[in-house]
């Protein structure tokens, strides 16, 4: 096709292409660079961070890590694994369970069926937030205060991944095999476990990522919920942190924290991110 | 084998036909139990809740009494209309560059003329804020711009600024800081959605347009726009039920104050301060008022994401009825 522009046209583009990677560079620049800040920071210590900035990192990482680690007030291993208990346990329940309800609804045909997925659609931009007040004394009368139950049983009803599911199956899990393992003798819930489920992978791999992630970053509710400092998610530590004195605060401590906090799903990001950029795009946008 | 065929014959025999939509409403259980504990009852109780006076004072509870709408009247009498246009401000100052930037990068990266390389990276890199923690992107924040921080550092050694600034005392630093990270947070997302819409236009539109010689501005105005209508629609609202729901980043920022003078106060922390003093009273009425408005958007998306298909079954029809008539 180039080939049929005249010069000038050829310069133009060439023009228009490097404007584009240049503003690119920039906006990508833009992105990086408080993270870039937070990298360095965390690899210095405290008189030299209060010193001024340097472009360069420091020595002391594994000191900040180890007096980070030490500090009684913030238990940063037990919220990580607090945290990763919490949403690895809402990855899998909300992945399943938004499977076997679009499978619901995809497979059968039954009076309520039309209703059922309008509600489901319906129920989806309701902000978690209006429920909270509801929410939040309800788990007091039933004595889950303070439990990690609140944060993880109500992902089973995820209208937005249920809806991702429904349009998935649609596009790739025709009704004949689901016949077919009828004819064979299977029952519907075992169908859906072993036929079902791998044939969906792709799509439970994609969303239990963002199940995953979400669930990570989540602050609203778990402030509401959890109470006692071992039962304490990461998001929990770092407002925590900002609630402290922070002129008596190690400032290497500081951006240990928030790198500890930010940096894991930076990396699984990076090694997963052509499909997870897939997927948004599938998921999101109707045909 | 046979002996499947049997038990098929058998059901047949009994049921008239096999009938698996039991099985439909046994799979829903799941989604409709929890959906009905968890959510649905406290909802109906926040209704309930709206209603009362029930708060505590000091160590005291006062209520539940009912005083029907007084709580909803309390609060647009409190300033309500403040915390409102603090929200929708930092959306709107925040959506504008944000679709700005996310069209022109989408349409960009979806060029056929310019046939960008590497677009792969620059969308990973753009991408990558949406994941981050709200409240520890906050928290540094928080930290890069306080008053001996690095940026007012390196703003110093530059020579822009002879004092250091301070952002979190000043209502424009602060609302600027939310608004910047909200817009960081959520372009790059914003972007991969238009350039899915993008994808999704007829090619051969484009190629006639190309063939009938349009400027690539005349070609976005003409073509692409329109044609991507639908998909901004939906972005823009699902953007405002975000912006509706805006709570970790100035929370934390401002550490729950909102400071300065709650002028970075949003909706949902005015929720969260009167979950935390135990106010209920307050806070179901609140919660009352961001459903409705949530409602009302919702609505708005509905209508958007289901006009097209709408159309084209009145259009059907209408064929259908021709046919019928010749």
């Amino acid at each position: 096709m180039n080939k049929n522009l005249s010069n000038a046209a050829r310069l133009q583009l060439r023009l228009s292409r490097a404007v584009c990677y240049i503003i690119l560079t920039l906006i990508s620049v833009m992105c990086l660079i408080s993270f870039y800040v937070l990298i360095i920071n965390s690899t210095r210590s405290h008189p030299d961070i209060l010193r001024g900035f340097s472009f360069l990192p420091g020595k002391s990482f594994f000191y900040n890590l180890k007096s980070l680690m030490a500090n009684a007030n913030l238990p940063v291993v037990r919220a990580i694994f607090n945290s990763l208990f919490v949403s690895g346990c809402t990855a899998l329940v909300t992945t399943y369970f938004s499977a076997l309800t679009a499978f619901a609804i995809h497979a059968y045909n039954f009076r309520f069926k039309r209703a059922a997925f309008a509600f489901i659609l319906m129920i989806m931009m309701v902000p978690s937030q209006v429920t909270a007040l509801g929410f939040v004394r309800l788990m007091g009368t039933f004595n889950l205060i303070d439990t990690f139950i609140p944060l993880i049983v109500p992902s089973v009803a995820c209208p937005i991944v249920f809806f991702f599911m429904k349009q998935y199956m649609e596009a790739s899990l025709p009704i004949a095999i689901v016949e077919a393992a009828r004819m064979d003798g299977s029952s519907e819930f075992r169908t859906f476990n072993f036929i079902v489920l791998p044939i969906m992978k792709p799509a439970i791999a994609v969303q239990g990522i963002f199940s995953f992630v979400t669930a990570w970053n989540n602050y609203f509710v778990p402030s509401l919920i959890l109470k006692s400092t071992e039962n304490k998610t990461v998001p929990l530590l770092v407002a925590q942190l900002r609630n402290a004195d922070f002129l008596k605060f190690d400032m290497g401590q500081v951006y240990m924290l928030i790198t500890i906090a930010i940096v894991p799903i930076i990396i699984v990001y990076l090694l997963l991110s052509k499909y997870i950029i897939r997927g948004i795009a599938i998921g999101s946008v109707k045909e | 084998m046979n002996s499947v065929h049997d038990q098929v014959t058998a059901v047949r025999k009994k049921n008239g036909s096999i009938s698996y939509a039991k099985w439909g409403y046994i799979f829903l259980i799941p989604f409709f139990l929890v959906y009905v504990i968890f959510s649905f009852v406290p909802l109906i109780s926040v209704f309930y809740n709206s209603f009362f006076e029930n708060y505590m004072s000091g160590l005291k509870q006062v209520g539940p009494n009912f005083v029907g709408l007084e709580n909803y009247a309390t609060l647009f009498n409190n300033n309500l209309g403040k915390y409102f246009y603090n929200t929708l401000l930092i959306w709107v100052l925040g959506f504008i560059p944000q679709i700005t930037i996310s069209l022109l990068l989408a349409s960009w990266f979806t060029s056929l003329r310019l046939r960008l390389r590497v677009t792969g990276l620059y969308k990973t890199i753009i991408y990558l804020p949406n994941l981050i923690m709200a409240s520890a992107f906050a928290l540094l924040f928080f930290v890069l711009f306080s008053d001996a921080g690095p940026v007012n550092d390196v703003l110093m050694h530059l020579g822009i600024i002879d004092q250091p600034y301070r952002f979190l005392s000043e209502v424009a630093g602060t609302r600027g800081l939310v608004i910047a990270m909200n817009f960081l947070l959520w372009f790059g997302n914003t972007t991969i959605l238009l350039m899915a819409g993008i994808m999704g236009i007829d090619n051969s539109l484009i190629e006639a347009a190309e063939i009938d010689g349009a400027k690539s501005f005349q070609m976005f105005r003409l073509i692409t726009m329109p044609l991507l209508k639908p998909i901004l629609i939906y972005v823009m609202i699902t953007s405002m039920i975000g912006g509706l729901q805006l709570f970790d980043v100035p929370q934390i920022l401002t550490n729950g104050s909102g400071s300065p003078d709650r002028t970075s106060t949003t909706l949902i922390m005015l929720l969260n301060n009167h979950l935390y003093s135990k106010n209920y009273g307050l806070g179901g009425a609140l919660s009352v008022i961001l459903l409705i408005v949530s409602a009302v958007l919702s609505l708005l998306v509905y209508d958007s994401m289901t006009r097209e298909q709408r159309m084209a079954q009145r259009e059907k029809k209408r064929m259908k009825e021709g046919a019928g008539n010749e």
